[in-house]
């Protein structure tokens, strides 16, 4: 069961093979023993999510329950879940019990899928590694002394780890994509827009998009369908007909046109990590596609152009942490202005003030044109970089990550080198592209490999397919951890 | 251009964090970095390049003048540092 696709273990469901309670304790016992050792959930329920699990089996046994219905799922902790703490990974939330769920939640909740627990993730999302979350470092399944990637960093483990069936994550800059290469998953960023920002804290709202991480490309379809929509509470959501992201899977690749961008097959890649990444290339052109080369050549910018737009967006939206309405408040201080002082210096970590300091600069009197203005314009040249390759090709390929999973403690002194490894998937958030990670192979020390696609504007159903018949072909999807 | 110790202080003012004069040091220094890395920007020309502020160029959506929020006050307040009386409480700022 707990190999199952969701597929498989909605029919199981459904012919009462199983019921969700059965389902979700054997979930909740393998959290129970192999948490302890990842750290891969930073709040677990049992009662609340048995009830919930009943109350799917109730639905079930009426008939006219959705087909997810009674699945357990685990949310990144950004995600506001009703009567459970939501703490972001921080400090600053560690005691906010969320009154509201997040619109994601509303509509996996009416689906029927059972909250299973809250994955931990670096704080605030501000992370490549999951080692700046106040609850600790989670440690990668496929050897507990790697990184699992970031910032969805628990979600990536849990699922990598059959902790949970399959889990919510959040792109900022590649915190969906590069934990799911780097754990061996298939996780997907939306376009922007798809799905709706409400109840998922803030990091850099223009940028921010959550997604599913799970097994295979067809459970994400299926998830990505449930969790995709227009709400009006997100000003940013698009108002579009719903999709059924699953409809295409099965489409043939003949003649399909992948892009390669010579900018990501430069110096820079690992070596495994390009043996991985050709090896797929060879198994798609077998399948009838045909590669093109493409150019991004303002793709080496996305990096720095990142580094000022996401931190000055985090500074505005986390200036809401005031220690008034919600959050940590310092138990001593003077005045009014020293209590948001000391609140903000005692909640954040050090990476967070780090990024808020960064966008508190570029965003100050005389500074906005040199760097966020800037910043904003090379932003269109990313954007425009793409929509000529597209032109060109169907999708674009390339590695998730420079590298495999690197050891705990590695990066985590130098801001700079944890920035890089996130190369190759930060210019799609800036660009607004919809992208994916699937597992190719692996590499140095016997660790996943993810390759990278990216598709046009709302052609997630697309790269969903080039996706699924790529995992109907090889099985390094099904591979799991054996260790653990 | 390096930060000094001056715009570090103005700045986490500016952020309202309170930062003590050895972490001051060692933010200058890891900012300093940071900035290194962003300096590439300003060797590109940008110029005619209208400035990309969200992905999809949207405008805000207007709706119907009525009140669409429920009254959650209670439940809202349930996670507040310090209220009373349905009101946020915050040290004396007007005497």
């Amino acid at each position: 069961m707990i190999k199952a696709s969701l597929r498989e273990l909605s029919a199981a469901l459904a012919q009462k093979k199983i019921s969700s309670v059965e389902l979700s304790t054997l979930f909740l016992e393998r959290i129970e023993r192999l948490n302890p050792t990842l750290n891969a959930f930073i709040s677990v329920d049992r009662d609340k999510t048995l009830a919930q699990a009943g109350q799917a089996d109730a639905a079930i046994a009426a008939g006219g329950a959705g087909a997810l219905a009674g699945i357990p799922l685990a949310y990144k902790d950004i995600f506001c879940t009703e009567g459970w703490a939501t703490t972001c990974g921080s400090k600053m939330l560690a005691n906010f019990v969320s009154p509201y769920d997040a619109h994601v939640v509303q509509l996996l909740k009416a689906a029927g899928l059972v909250t299973l627990g809250k994955t931990n993730m670096d704080e605030f999302a501000m992370g490549s590694s999951n080692e700046t979350s106040f609850f600790g470092p989670v440690r990668n399944p496929w050897d507990t002394a790697k990184v699992p990637g970031g910032s969805s960093g628990g979600s990536a483990a849990a699922v990598a780890a059959r902790l949970a069936p399959a889990a919510t994550g959040t792109d900022t800059g590649g915190s969906i994509r590069q934990p799911a290469a780097l754990c061996g998953l298939t996780g997907l960023k939306p376009t922007y827009g798809v799905v709706s920002r409400y109840g998922m804290i803030a990091f850099a709202s223009s940028l921010d998009q959550g997604g599913p991480m799970a097994k295979s490309a067809e459970d994400c379809a299926l998830l990505l369908s449930a969790m995709a929509g227009f709400d009006p509470r997100d000003s940013t959501s698009l108002a579009r007909p719903v999709e059924d992201y699953a409809r295409d899977l099965d489409q043939p690749l003949a003649g399909l046109k992948i892009g390669l961008p010579r900018e990501f097959f430069a110096e820079g890649m690992a070596d495994d990590v390009r043996a991985a990444v050709d090896a797929a290339l060879a198994e798609y052109r077998k399948a009838g596609a045909v590669t093109v080369e493409v150019g991004l050549p303002n793709s080496g910018l996305s990096v720095p152009a990142y580094y000022v737009i996401a931190p000055a967006e985090a500074s505005s939206n986390l200036s809401r942490f005031d220690g008034v309405r919600y959050g940590h408040r310092a138990p001593e201080y003077s005045d009014l202005f020293d209590m948001y002082c000391k609140s903000r210096a005692q909640g954040f970590g050090a990476e967070v003030k780090r990024r808020i300091l960064i966008g508190t600069y570029v965003l100050s009197h005389g500074y906005y044109d040199a760097y966020y203005l800037q910043a904003q314009k090379i932003r269109r040249l990313i954007a425009d970089d793409f929509a000529q390759a597209f032109e060109h090709c169907d999708v674009i390929m390339g590695p998730t990550s420079p590298g495999v999973a690197f050891d705990v403690g590695a990066k985590s002194d130098d801001p700079v080198a944890m920035y890089l490894s996130d190369i190759y998937t930060i210019a799609v958030n800036l660009a607004g592209l919809p992208g994916m990670s699937i597992p190719c192979g692996f590499g140095a020390g016997g660790l996943p490999v993810g390759l990278q696609l990216i598709g046009n504007y709302f052609d997630e159903a697309r790269m969903l397919n080039v996706a699924h018949r790529y995992q109907q072909a090889t099985d390094w999807h099904l591979r799991m951890p054996e260790d653990i | 251009m390096p930060l000094n110790l001056d715009q570090i202080a103005r700045i986490a003012r500016l952020s309202r964090i309170e930062i003590s004069a050895a972490e001051a040091a060692q933010t200058r220094d890891q900012l300093n970095g940071v900035f290194a890395l962003i300096e590439q920007l300003q060797a590109v020309d940008t110029r005619g390049i209208a400035p990309m502020a969200h992905a999809m160029d949207l405008t805000q959506r207007l709706r119907e003048d009525v009140v669409t929020e429920e009254d959650r006050r209670a439940a809202y307040q349930a996670v507040a540092p310090e209220v009373e009386a349905g009101l946020y409480l915050v040290p004396r700022v007007v005497e």
